[in-house]
């Protein structure tokens, strides 16, 4: 078997936000803007892929009665680098991201992996889901990001498309903006999915 | 593949400490790596947004703060010759709690600029006060003859559209910082007593 399928497994088949629809916590609150997506994204991805290749590396030696301490210890500490760093070299995106960066810990999509995957699984593979994982939820927050950016404040990654005398959809960058983006993303991507029998 | 640990006292309590352990120092490395970045970013953005709301100076600000109930106050000179004070204030009336601004007073009071540091207002709504066409109304105004209220309570200032709450916020943080600025400096005084000679 190929283990190319563990990298691409996580972008359309398991996607974690339209298919596993798992940490959707940043993925409503953070996307009103395209770069804010993509920078969450990033910061999930960076943890994700860490902590799956530790915690595949190491997962002989955590007894099974303290996985998730250990789990959540791991993914805390990958966590915090990625807040300090954030801090000192990007601080307008730190500040536009705020306290999603610290919730990272809790989102449910890294402490999933690392249970159903990582800890079973050899390094490679960990490293190759949390690669696919990563990328399917930062393509897919940076999407709804875009849309509710475009839709809500007429500009794309802060360039501006339409809109200047202020006539978009404000709607969109609001929160229930969100949950109507990613109804219809669902919808869209189930529909793809069915097509082309992914 | 070798066997996972037990689950014995000794073998948890050893991995977990292990794990610990090791993070924390990989935690400590990165800390001390960030720490100075960290601290220049805030102080640049500082000055950034002093520079922003008072005409040019060559002093340095940071070093000449003073600080009175929370805010600081930073007197900004020329060639030894005041240009003005930048005020970093507050309020906790946003619709998202706490705005914080940085105001920039001339030395007789009258309002240079104003930047906001941070907010959390609605997005489309109360964000517009970083707007030019809000935020430009305050410039040249001293508090001392333009009421710092919005017009629907009788005020001076235009709000904006939908966001009064937020626009009265606004209002609020300046005025403490021109309170402020009266209270703790002889900035104001000095100009009046002159005046009246």
């Amino acid at each position: 078997m190929s283990s190319l399928k563990y990298l691409t497994n996580g972008l359309i088949k398991e996607n974690p936000i339209f298919v596993l629809v798992l940490g959707t916590c940043p993925a409503l609150a953070v996307t009103t803007s395209a770069v804010n997506g993509l920078g969450m994204g990033a910061a999930t991805l960076f943890v994700l892929l860490c902590s799956n290749v530790i915690i595949s590396l190491i997962k002989n030696f955590i007894p099974d009665k303290v996985r998730i301490a250990a789990f959540i210890v791991i993914i805390a500490s990958f966590v915090t680098i990625v807040d300090l760093v954030m801090n000192a070299y990007s601080p307008e995106l730190y500040k536009a991201l705020g306290i999603f960066i610290p919730l990272i810990v809790v989102n449910c999509m890294i402490l999933g992996r690392a249970e159903a995957f990582a800890q079973k699984n050899k390094v490679l593979y960990a490293f190759l889901d949390g690669l696919g994982m990563g990328l399917g939820f930062t393509l897919a927050i940076t999407m709804m990001g875009a849309i509710r950016e475009i839709l809500g404040n007429g500009t794309i990654f802060n360039i501006r498309i339409f809109g200047a005398e202020g006539s978009t959809l404000l709607l969109f960058v609001l929160p229930p903006g969100a949950f109507i983006t990613y109804g219809f993303l669902i919808a869209v991507m189930n529909r793809i999915r069915m097509k082309y029998n992914l | 593949m070798a066997k996972r640990l037990a689950s014995t006292l000794i073998n948890m309590v050893l991995s977990l400490v292990l794990i610990s352990v090791t993070m924390s120092a990989a935690l400590a490395f990165v800390y001390l790596k960030t720490k100075d970045p960290i601290e220049a970013a805030a102080m640049k953005k500082e000055l950034e947004a002093i520079r922003e709301v008072l005409p040019e100076f060559n002093s340095d600000p940071v070093s000449d703060m003073i600080e009175s109930n929370g805010i600081v106050i930073y007197p900004v000179t020329q060639n030894d010759e005041s240009v003005g004070y930048a005020i970093k204030t507050y309020t906790d009336n946003g619709f998202g709690g706490r705005i914080e601004l940085m105001a920039g007073f001339l030395p007789d009071g009258t309002i240079y600029g104003v930047s906001v540091l941070q907010h959390k207002e609605t997005p489309g709504l109360g964000t517009k006060m970083t707007d030019p066409g809000f935020r430009e109304q305050f410039i040249g105004k001293n508090p001392g003859n333009f009421s710092l209220q919005v017009k629907k309570d009788g005020g001076m200032v235009d709000a904006i559209t939908a966001a009064t709450i937020s626009s009265r916020a606004y209002c609020d943080a300046l005025q403490r910082a021109y309170n402020i600025l009266i209270q703790d400096t002889s900035a104001v005084t000095d100009a009046t007593t002159e005046t009246n000679e």
